[in-house]
Parts: C-alpha cells; sequence; structure tokens
C-alpha cells in the first residue's frame, strides 16, 4: 500500500479560506493559494480544496481558483463543491485539478458518478459521504438523504468511484478523534481507499485513524497553521507512522 | 533549447504536465512528430484515450519517433501492446507487454509510494513518488519496481512512469528536469 497520507482541507467561499464549526459560524482564514502553497511546503501529501457555497453561476470562479492553485502547487489536489455535472467535473481538472469530489449531486443523482468514472477514470472521483449515526446527510449535512451509510459507500463503489471521503458529522470541528468504528465498517465494506474525516484533535487521533482509513483529512486541528502540519508530523514519526 | 510536445488527445492532466515542463525551462511546441521530447499524457479510460489518440493520428506519430518520449500514468499503459481496461484494448505497441488490473491492496492505488531503481540508472531518487492507478504495465521492459508494481518502463527511445512526476512535488520537478537533460 502507499504510504498513508495527511491531506489538509480548505473550505473556500468566495474565493478565500474560511472556517467554519460543524458547518457554520465562518471566518475568513486565508487566500486559497498561499495557504494551499505553505501547506505543501511543510508536508502535506495531498490538499482538499471544497467550495462551500458554490453555485451553478460560480463554475468560473471555482475553475479560476484551482487555475490557480495549480499554478503554485506540485502536489495532488482535489475539487469539491458545486459539481453537478461531466463538463462540471471536466473544466476543474482542466485547470489542474487531479480529483474532484462529489456529494450532495450524487445523492441527487447517482448516475453521475459513473459518468464522472468513464470520462475522467476513477480516479478522479472522489465521493464525500457526511454521516451521522450511519445514515447519510446532504446539502452540507442539514439534510437527511434517506440512506444508509454502509449501502451508500457499497453502492459508490459500484458505480465506479475512486475514493470515499467520510465526515463524520457529529465529530466535525470537536477536536474529540475521528469515529473509528464507523471508518472501519467502511473500510470493510468496500475495496477503495477511504478518506477519514471530522474530529481530529491531536496526533494520536490522527495516527488511529491511520490505521483504519488511507488518508486523514485535516481541518480544525491545524489551525490554518502550516506550521501545525510540520509540528504534526513529527509527533506522528515518534508515534511509529511512516510517513512520506 | 529543449523542445517538447504534449500530446493533446482528450485527456485530462496536459495543463499540470504543461506548467510543471513551463517551471524547468522547457520550450512547449506542438509540433509532436519534431520535438527533442514528447510527452504522452493522460488519466482516464483506456479506450476513450486510444479513440483521441487514433482521431488525431496521434498513433502513427507516436510510432514514428524516433527521439524520446515519455509516457505518464495511463500514457505508459496505452504505449503497451494491450491493456485489460473497458473489455481490452488494444495499445500502441511501442513496447512489450500488457497493462493488468491490480489484484492486492486498495484499489485505486492512490498516494505517494517509494521506486525502487537499478543504482546504476540514476532515473529516480530514493524517495517517493504519487500514484493514482487501478491497472499496472506486466513488461519484460520493467526497469524501477513500487510496492512489486512497474513503476518506469523503458524500450528503445520510450520511457514510461506510472507515477505522476508533475504532482510528485520536488522528486517529480527533478525526474522531468533529467527527462529533458536526456532529451
Amino acid at each position: 500500500m502507499p504510504l498513508p497520507r495527511l491531506i489538509p482541507c480548505l473550505d473556500v467561499a468566495d474565493g478565500r479560506v474560511v472556517k467554519g464549526v460543524r458547518f457554520e459560524q465562518l471566518r475568513d482564514v486565508g487566500d486559497p493559494v498561499e495557504l494551499g502553497a505553505a501547506y505543501s511546503d511543510a508536508g502535506a501529501d495531498e490538499l482538499v480544496f471544497l467550495d462551500i457555497n458554490a453555485t451553478l453561476d460560480q463554475r468560473d470562479a471555482a475553475v479560476a481558483t484551482a487555475a490557480r492553485v495549480a499554478e503554485q502547487v506540485t502536489i495532488p489536489f482535489t475539487f469539491g463543491g458545486g459539481i453537478r455535472s461531466v463538463d462540471d467535473a471536466t473544466a476543474v481538472l482542466e485547470a489542474g485539478a487531479d480529483k474532484v469530489s462529489v456529494n450532495s449531486a450524487a445523492l441527487a443523482r447517482p448516475e453521475l458518478i459513473g459518468e464522472l468514472a468513464s470520462v475522467l477514470g476513477s480516479q478522479a472521483v472522489v465521493v464525500a459521504i457526511d454521516t451521522e449515526d450511519g445514515r447519510v446527510r446532504s446539502h452540507s449535512a442539514t439534510r437527511d438523504a434517506a440512506r444508509d451509510t454502509l449501502e451508500w459507500a457499497k453502492e459508490c463503489q459500484e458505480r465506479g468511484a475512486g475514493e470515499l471521503l467520510v465526515t463524520s458529522i457529529d465529530r466535525d470541528g470537536t477536536r474529540d478523534g475521528y469515529d473509528l468504528e464507523q471508518l472501519e465498517r467502511i473500510g470493510d465494506a468496500v475495496s477503495l481507499p477511504v478518506i477519514a474525516s471530522g474530529g481530529a484533535g491531536n496526533a494520536r487521533h490522527v495516527a488511529d485513524a491511520l490505521e483504519v482509513a488511507s488518508a486523514a483529512l485535516l481541518a480544525s486541528i491545524l489551525h490554518e497553521d502550516p506550521q501545525r502540519l510540520v509540528s504534526l508530523r513529527g509527533e506522528l514519526k515518534e508515534l511509529g507512522v511512516c510517513l512520506r | 533549447m529543449t523542445t517538447v510536445a504534449i500530446c493533446r488527445y482528450g485527456a485530462g492532466n496536459v495543463r499540470s504536465v504543461e506548467l510543471a515542463l513551463q517551471r524547468l525551462g522547457a520550450t512547449l511546441t506542438d509540433d509532436v512528430a519534431g520535438a527533442d521530447l514528447a510527452v504522452l499524457p493522460g488519466v482516464g479510460s483506456a479506450r476513450t484515450a486510444m479513440d483521441g489518440l487514433r482521431e488525431r493520428g496521434l498513433d502513427q506519430v507516436l510510432r514514428a519517433r524516433t527521439k524520446p518520449t515519455l509516457g505518464i500514468c495511463l500514457g505508459l499503459q496505452l504505449a503497451l501492446e494491450e491493456t485489460e481496461e473497458d473489455g481490452g484494448v488494444e495499445g500502441l505497441g511501442l513496447v512489450p507487454g500488457r497493462a493488468v488490473r491490480i489484484r492486492e491492496g486498495r484499489v485505486p492505488r492512490i498516494g505517494w509510494a517509494h521506486v525502487a531503481a537499478r543504482p546504476q540508472d540514476q532515473i529516480v531518487d530514493d524517495t517517493a513518488y504519487w500514484f493514482a492507478h487501478s491497472y499496472a504495465a506486466e513488461s519484460p521492459a520493467v526497469t524501477a519496481t513500487s510496492e512489486g508494481l512497474a513503476a518506469i518502463v523503458e524500450h528503445g527511445s520510450f520511457t514510461g512512469v506510472q507515477f505522476h512526476p508533475e504532482k510528485s512535488g520536488a522528486a517529480g520537478a527533478r525526474f522531468l528536469e533529467r527527462c529533458l537533460s536526456r532529451a
């Protein structure tokens, strides 16, 4: 297996990186390109940019952000938010992104996963699953998607997804630790790489997540500070985690 | 000045390759037949990609080349005789062998992994490169592996890498720089 991955996640709104807790209380924390490049220098294995208030008419803005990131960042990055069609995804990849992440659009029309995979390849298709108590939630976790999480994970794989980005809603932003049991159940149910998200508070939490998942998404634990990633990597290596 | 032509045939990822080569000072050209180095990038599905190459006549142009060609990821797999992907697709046949589905570990195989090359080759560093693939080459032309899977194939004027040098940070840039200096 490739090395476990540390993936800083940057929530983007109106071209700026923002931070909220449990999908609320947004505040501006910087420029996506500057922060992305700094995380790359600090040892990030990949980056995820999630446009959290993307709408159809903002596709050009998303593509422009992806293009700016690609000019400065030489590690892989995923772009999510507002991608509803193969055309949307192709535009973002042509701008230099490596993967797209889809969430509510895939729940609304699961065929989208297969359409993206057949054109872009599975390795470029991340399905983000927001979950609470074994159920999937949609629209930034504000709605019950009326789906069982394990069943949806398996369906995503069958339809051609390349990775699952699993966020435990009740842990998100809490720094209480990842929901390891749920991550393990999902990992057992699929053969795809799983990216753990939601709840990282310290290095031990991340190390535990990397036992059951291929990668850990890092958000509030980093305090939007690339230097925190440097120290976290050091702490993880001391805990015996083999990193790049 | 080394001239480089990136094959454009509807398979994504061209922009990142272009940016990486520009950072290294390469002169980009559209002349795939005449460039000092041709780069065959590729992500996506094998069938769509091969159809795209044929439609543009790039399959013939690449077969006729005697100067170096670099295939990246799917670009490596397309250079083989065939791939298992999409129920079986005939490749360019620049390199003997075929691409087969990865049978171990989580697939797609995504992430950073070490590449083990013969010390005398000095084509890669002793470090990790970024991979994202579900198929891997089985070929007598394999010259470096990663966790038992083909990482580099070299045959005649063709070099193929399964990893993405354009996304492998500083190590990837050093690899591309060597390709440019050899061309």
